[in-house]
């Protein structure tokens, strides 16, 4: 093989660069995101209770798409890793091992991550339909152990008795959810530019690769194996942290987090989303949330009725993703700024030096 | 950061210190059911039960108009504690009622105490959960009150070995623990001890042990609505022809599901707190409005919890003015007598439970439909398992 010619590598080099620059820059509808985000903490105090769930889903969908929108693993059984992190943080705070909130996430993230990377090797083998099946019966298994582990885990009553101490020492949970929102918007907050961070890396290009086709993939020697431990891990971290979240928050934790039915929301919050571009998640667990508590509190009886024909609709009329109903707006934005300036066949002009361009 | 946390913190000492406000002449009942799922027809019959005691009695006391607000959670506790949460904090309600399992009221239980809003149980029945909050009181019913008393029934009745079949979750541990502590006192003898998983739960294997252990009985405790089930699979594996009977707290021959159990459940007796026969006029005409407002559905025990939760409030209302002060109608509903549809009872002021009269039932056909027929009575029956502390 002989090597390219040195002065297109160099000009691909700095292409390749600029691209990369251009691909961490923060664009100003997610700027706008995430401020509207940071303002609902002053500007809607009545809904912080729902707001907090939205964002634990939001985290938990999250996880999911960094292996299914990233790394083309479809899993059913995500609620292992969620409900693993929720009773790591509930047995933390009940048994005062790990009294204070922030440290005890940490713990629930890295139990959650230990069984991801024990539980990956089992879903790199096989396909698809394999993979369903084998997170599918993981998660039925914990969630087995879970009910007969009665003396640890209080069984089908849930974990009672968990006292929550005040976060970082300073702030209190109070009754209104407001530290618990402020809280847990920010732990996704940080948990999300990580995410948006390691997707935008080589090992995240790479994972595509793979995603988009194992074979080739490989011919261009690029590993599965690793990769793929590597984000089912990350993404069971997720989870862990995304559930001991719900503990810390509600002060409870029981079975239902590890339930089928938890699994199942999670893959229907992103699919509502759209996978494979972050921000799905968050968005699905917006709409699916809010329909959710409206149509419940509508028809306390057959809501699961309306809600059934709400994502049918929904899937139907959205065909792909809400995610591409802002296009209009995002045509805006673009006429507004230069921002997706990297999407046109790349320029050869030197990319200045300066941070986060680094990829 | 900082900044960001703590204003919000600011606002929520702000919002605690004026206290959950109600809008003026309105008084908010945050109901909490199971109104889908598996327990979904306790959160019906209560609901109806509920309904049906404001259309009697007019949604208007003490000045103040009554209004409820209904959440379903499945029976799920997280949903329970995030709903009671919701209801508190974004409805500002001044009662909690429902709970149609154990382990919802015991989420809801802090919340009750932080927030000082009267939460009365108006279904589960572990003994502990009033223990839990000084804010909870019942109007339904406890485990050991009717175990307790199936125990002594059956030790003096003939009934030597029995199997134990109770679902694994609090209540059915509370069950199967007073009872066999009542029956083997009273010379009876408990061969096996079997814990059903309380959701989907599938008899048939259980069953089977509790048939080749050839007791002569089976007690059995399973939540309100998985009764048919347990009863069909019963008779599907032979056990009625291998001459075992069913003894156990009422849960199991529901009213609400006994017509369609068939003929082969005649007989089984059962101690309970109510009995949609029950021979008192009071009873009759409950049950004839309560089939009139429900398309000719029978009300069952969980009912009369409703309907006695609503009682409670109304009266309690009666007696502050319409003040909805939570420690003013804590202190109001302490104590309270009066005759409800299953018979006298009264909330004892010290543990916040309820003081009722406990039947002996069998079930009987009369004018061709199933019912628990009443024939023994024990008054005025307090938690055991709170009396032995």
């Amino acid at each position: 093989m002989r090597g390219p010619d040195v002065s297109t590598s160099a000009k691909l080099a700095s292409a390749i660069s600029a691209q990369f620059t251009a691909r961490a820059r923060w664009s100003p509808l997610e700027v706008l995101f995430w401020l509207a985000a940071l303002a609902t903490i002053w500007l809607a105090p009545d809904h912080h209770l729902i707001l907090t769930e939205i964002v634990i889903w939001a985290l938990l969908a999250l996880s999911l798409d960094l292996i299914l929108g990233y790394a083309g693993i479809i899993s059913l059984g995500h609620a292992a890793f969620f409900g693993i992190g929720a009773y790591t943080a509930g047995l933390l705070a009940k048994h005062a091992l790990v009294s204070e909130p922030v440290l005890a996430l940490l713990v629930s993230g890295a139990a959650g991550a230990a069984f991801g990377f024990l539980t990956s090797f089992l879903v790199l083998r096989g396909t698809d339909l394999t993979r369903l099946m084998v997170t599918l019966g993981v998660a039925l298994l914990v969630r087995e152990i879970a009910n007969r582990a009665a003396w640890l885990t209080g069984g089908a009553d849930g974990l009672q008795g968990i006292g929550m101490e005040p976060v970082l020492g300073l702030f209190r949970f109070d009754l209104y959810g407001h530290t618990a929102y402020a809280y847990s918007l920010v732990v996704l907050f940080v948990l999300f530019v990580i995410a948006r961070r390691i997707v935008g890396s080589p090992f995240g290009l790479s994972l595509q690769a793979i995603k988009g086709n194992p074979l080739r993939a490989s011919a261009v020697g690029i590993g599965q194996t690793w990769r793929l431990v590597g984000i089912y891990t990350l993404a069971a971290a997720y989870a862990g942290v995304a559930g001991g979240l719900l503990t810390q928050t509600t002060a409870f934790t029981s079975l239902e987090s590890l339930s089928f039915d938890r699994s199942a929301d999670a893959l229907l919050v992103l699919i509502i989303g759209g996978t494979g571009h972050l921000y799905g998640g968050l968005i699905g667990a917006v709409v699916f949330r809010f329909a959710q508590d409206w149509i419940s509190a509508a028809t306390p009886q057959y809501w699961q009725f309306w809600i059934g024909l709400f994502l049918v609709l929904i899937v139907l009329v959205g065909r792909d993703r809400i995610g591409s109903w802002v296009a209009p707006v995002r045509r805006l934005a673009d006429r507004v700024s230069d921002w997706r300036a990297w999407r046109r066949p790349p320029a050869v002009e030197p990319t200045a030096p300066g941070e986060g361009g680094r990829p | 950061m900082r900044v960001k946390v703590l204003t919000p913190l600011a606002v929520a000492l702000g919002l605690m210190a004026a206290g959950p406000a109600s809008a003026q002449g309105v008084v908010k009942i945050g109901v909490i059911e199971a109104m889908t799922g598996q327990q979904q027809s306790t959160g019906v019959q209560t609901l109806a039960a509920m309904r049906l005691y404001m259309q009697q009695h007019g949604d208007t006391v003490a000045g103040k108009k009554i209004e409820l607000i209904v959440k379903d959670d499945g029976a799920v506790a997280d949903n329970a504690k995030r709903l009671a949460q919701e209801l508190i904090v974004r409805d500002k309600v001044n009662v909690l009622v429902g709970f149609a399992v154990t382990p919802t009221a015991l989420a809801v239980a802090p919340l009750a105490t932080e927030a000082k809003i009267p939460t009365i149980v108006a279904n589960a029945g572990t003994s502990i959960i009033t223990e839990r909050s000084p804010y909870l009181l019942r109007t339904s019913f406890t485990l050991p009150q009717s175990s307790v008393i199936i125990g002594e029934w059956a030790a003096k009745n003939g009934i030597k070995k029995v199997v134990t079949i109770v679902s694994d979750y609090a209540p059915g541990a509370d069950s199967e623990k007073t009872f066999t502590e009542a029956f083997t006192k009273g010379g009876g003898q408990v061969v096996e001890a079997l814990k059903v998983p309380l959701a989907a739960p599938d008899f048939a294997p259980f069953l089977q042990r509790a048939r080749d252990a050839s007791p002569d009985a089976v007690f059995v405790f399973v939540p309100s609505g998985q009764g048919a089930t347990f009863v069909k699979q019963f008779i599907e594996r032979g056990l009625d022809k291998a001459g075992i009977r069913i003894i156990g707290p009422g849960d199991v021959t529901d009213d609400d599901l006994l017509n369609g159990m068939g003929d082969q459940v005649i007989g089984t007796v059962t101690a309970h707190m109510y009995s949609a026969d029950h021979p008192s006029e009071l009873n009759k005409k409950y049950v004839e409005a309560f089939k009139k407002a429900n398309n000719g559905l029978r009300p069952n025990f969980m009912s009369v919890g409703g309907y006695d939760a609503m009682h409670l409030i109304y009266e309690a209302l009666k007696k502050t003015n319409g003040d909805t002060n939570g420690d003013k109608l804590m202190a109001a509903m302490k104590g309270m007598a009066w005759e409800s549809p299953r018979g006298p009872i009264s909330i004892d002021p010290e543990t916040r439970d309820i003081v009722q009269n406990i039947y002996i039932r069998k079930v009987e056909k009369k004018n061709g439909e199933l019912y628990n027929v009443e024939f023994a009575t024990f008054e005025a029956v307090k938690d055991p398992g709170k009396a032995k502390k």
